[in-house]
């Protein structure tokens, strides 16, 4: 791999093979440092003068582990979906770094550029606008191979799609039909299918079950968790449903307005929360449970997010925290683990305040 | 008949307790290019004055068909009721006059939808479309409505109320909309709320808010309230009783908490079993086998039967009644009922 700032030396352009290395488990595959994505508001129509910027992300900094599964958790507006199209390079950042395996991802371009986008692949949120209508199931699959041909010759294409297929739990005899013939379920399985066709290193999941019934999104994450082993996949998870990106997620990441508020193991996150958007949003999840109907503290947050075109100064959350002073005004917390606290409890948390719930209780888990 | 009883202001005689709403054996059919879809297929239902029902069910399951029936919003074509009751405080709601009908509707029951912002009108400020009821069932002029919509919009906790009055739709947030639908549902002060996935759309944080307002509005009324949802943990939180459906049947009805605890089909035992729990990290978690079936050809016999693990021959072939639920010793629990021909296995073993 790359040292650091061995970019720039023209020659060293990486080839596709560049990428074939494997990272150990447990090594950064995805270094994201800074990350930002600002969307200009313009006015005027022929000369546009820009009048501001939706902040959509607005410096995120993780890294994603070979193997792991990052999930990613926020209300709509937080930027979690603009993050995973940075990531994909399907928008260009305003700033900061995305490194694959040590290479700064929008500094390349051509066959490298080609690569990396082989080996990063997205599953989308909605089966029903993401595969094509006109598109048989064969075609929608082994699109990827037009171009990549290189991981599936063209006399293989069919069995390899096949394969696909039956590696999703669909029949491979189904290669010839539709995606209205199937149901919301196996619709997302083809999704995933055809996610898998260039054999990535990495799969982006946007919200993969949230447009699935119940008794089916507990299938397609099992089949997740089984393809993940099978292939050595490392996956970034965005969901809102927390109890499955507990059950999913080795490591959780925060978002709240284009910022990561809190980032760690599934357990830090969800048993010891330090950031009070977390603890309200752990608080907020219903619980399938109405025993626990009484002894629920929950903290309901009062008013809205407010506009990424214009975020509070200093701490966003500040507006909507019990805990904001002064401080939380000027200065803009850093997600970094609050040296004042141990134990769990110590993990990256951006507030100037951070600490667990007084009551000290299991808000977030399930019975 | 008398119409002052049933469309005059009674809020004081609404007493916890009190049957508003009795769906009895209901039957919806759509007659579509493939063939008739049995959407309802005799479903049952009642709901008191200040009780929560819950009809928990996936999409298909003819959960929000069966409201649209009540509501009096089915398509009708393509929808068709083919049988059963729709009993208003003992007055059946499809054999009344339409006029009689309209003030019932409008008036006694109301209903918040999933979407408000396809629920509202784009193009007419909220305070327009919640000062509309008031100028048309009650009467009242322009300046009066508007004070009206004031007073619902505080009452709903928008911030601003007054300024805002004005705005149309898209100026709100997702969570304010829902809550301009909830004053509007309120505006007429109805004895039953019918809300089909009213907070669905919107973020946890949000849904906490609109939940809470939801339930305190209730018990301060009164009222009865539909709940229909897929989400289990939504009706841990707000009901006190569940009717399961699933394929345009009622599957099993239970009290909130011997739902939860014991369930006695196996649809239902499914759906909770397939709720992650802590120490099933790193498990593969239990998935109900199958997909959902298509109600255009409902499976003979028990319609969960290609699903279910408890499957025996009877099942293949016999439907199975909603049956009352006895304990052990054989004494019924009240208000609990399953369609499963071995209810008794899957309660108890």
């Amino acid at each position: 791999m790359t040292a650091d700032g061995a970019g720039p030396t023209g020659a060293a352009v990486p080839e596709e093979a560049a990428f074939a290395q494997e990272v150990p488990r447990g090594e950064p595959i995805l270094e994201v440092r800074d990350l930002v994505k600002h969307f200009p508001l313009t006015r005027g129509v022929l000369f546009k003068k820009q009048v501001g910027a939706v902040k959509a992300v607005d410096g995120v900094s993780f890294d994603l582990m070979q193997g792991e599964t990052l999930g990613i958790v926020g209300e709509s507006g937080c930027g979690k979906s603009t993050l995973a199209k940075v990531l994909m390079n399907l928008e260009p950042a305003t700033g900061g770094s995305v490194r694959y395996k040590g290479e700064e991802i929008s500094r390349l371009s051509g066959g490298a550029l080609k690569a990396v986008r082989r080996n990063i692949q997205m599953v989308f949120q909605d089966p029903y606008t993401s595969l094509n209508p006109r598109m048989t199931v064969g075609d929608i699959i082994g699109e990827p191979f037009e171009i990549h041909p290189e991981v599936a010759p063209r006399g293989d294409r069919r069995k390899a799609v096949q394969d696909l297929l039956d590696v999703v739990g669909l029949n491979p005899e189904y290669i010839n039909r539709y995606p209205h013939q199937f149901s919301g379920g196996q619709r997302q399985r083809i999704g995933i299918a055809r996610g898998l066709a260039l054999k990535p290193e990495i799969i982006i999941c946007d919200e993969p079950v949230s447009a699935l019934d119940v008794s089916v999104q507990a299938q397609v994450i099992n089949l997740l968790e089984q393809l993940q082993g099978e292939f050595n996949l490392s996956y970034m998870f965005i969901a809102h449903d927390l109890s499955i990106v507990r059950h999913i997620s080795d490591r959780v990441g925060v978002m709240y307005l284009g910022k990561m508020v809190e980032i760690g193991s599934d357990e830090q996150i969800y048993d010891h929360a330090t950031h009070p958007y977390t603890q309200a949003l752990l608080s907020a999840v219903p619980v399938p449970d109405p025993t626990a109907r009484e002894s629920r503290d929950r903290i309901v947050l009062t008013g809205d997010v407010p506009s990424p075109a214009n975020p509070p100064s200093g701490c966003r959350f500040r507006t909507r925290c019990w805990k904001a002073q002064e401080r939380c005004a000027v200065e803009v917390p850093p997600l970094a683990p609050p040296g004042w606290l141990s134990g769990p409890a110590f993990h990256d948390s951006a507030c100037h305040f951070a600490a667990e719930r007084e009551s000290g209780e299991d808000v977030g888990s399930r019975p | 008949m008398d119409v002052v009883e049933v469309t005059g202001g009674g809020r004081e005689n609404l007493v916890p307790g009190t049957p508003l709403l009795e769906v009895e054996d209901l039957h919806i059919e759509f007659h579509t290019q493939d063939g008739v879809a049995k959407a309802v297929n005799g479903v049952s239902y009642s709901v008191a004055a200040g009780e929560t029902l819950a009809v928990l069910g996936e999409s298909g399951s003819g959960k929000s068909v069966t409201a649209q029936a009540v509501m009096g919003i089915l398509d009708m074509p393509p929808g068709k009721i083919t049988a059963g009751r729709i009993l208003f405080r003992g007055e059946d709601m499809l054999t009344m006059s339409p006029k009689l009908r309209r003030t019932v509707r409008g008036r006694r029951i109301a209903m918040i939808f999933q979407d408000a912002l396809s629920a509202l009108n784009p193009v007419l400020s909220v305070g327009y479309q919640l000062g509309e009821m008031f100028r048309v069932h009650q009467g009242l002029s322009r300046a009066e409505a508007r004070a009206k919509a004031v007073e619902l919009m505080e009452r709903v906790r928008i911030p601003a109320a007054k300024q805002r009055v004005g705005d149309f739709p898209h100026q709100f947030s997702g969570g304010m909309r829902q809550r301009i639908m909830i004053a509007m549902a309120l505006a007429l002060e109805p004895d039953l709320i019918i809300a089909d996935e009213p907070t669905t759309a919107l973020d946890v944080t949000v849904q906490a808010q609109v939940m809470d307002l939801l339930a305190e509005l209730q018990s301060e009324f009164n009222m009865g309230l539909i709940l229909i949802t897929h989400d289990l943990g939504v009706v841990a939180d707000v009901a006190d009783k569940i009717a399961v459906m699933y394929a345009g049947r009622i599957v099993e009805t239970a009290p909130v908490h011997e739902l939860y605890a014991r369930p006695a089909h196996p649809y239902t035992r499914g759906l909770l079993d397939s709720i992650p729990r802590l120490d099933q990290k790193g498990q593969d978690l239990h998935a109900i086998k199958g997909l959902p079936p298509n109600l255009l050809s409902i499976p003979q016999g028990c319609a969960f039967n290609p699903r279910c693990d408890r499957v025996r021959d009877v099942c293949l072939t016999e439907l199975p009644p909603l049956v009352p639920v006895a304990d052990e010793e054989g004494a019924e629990l009240p208000g609990r009922r399953s369609a499963c021909h071995y209810w008794r296995e899957t309660l108890h073993g």
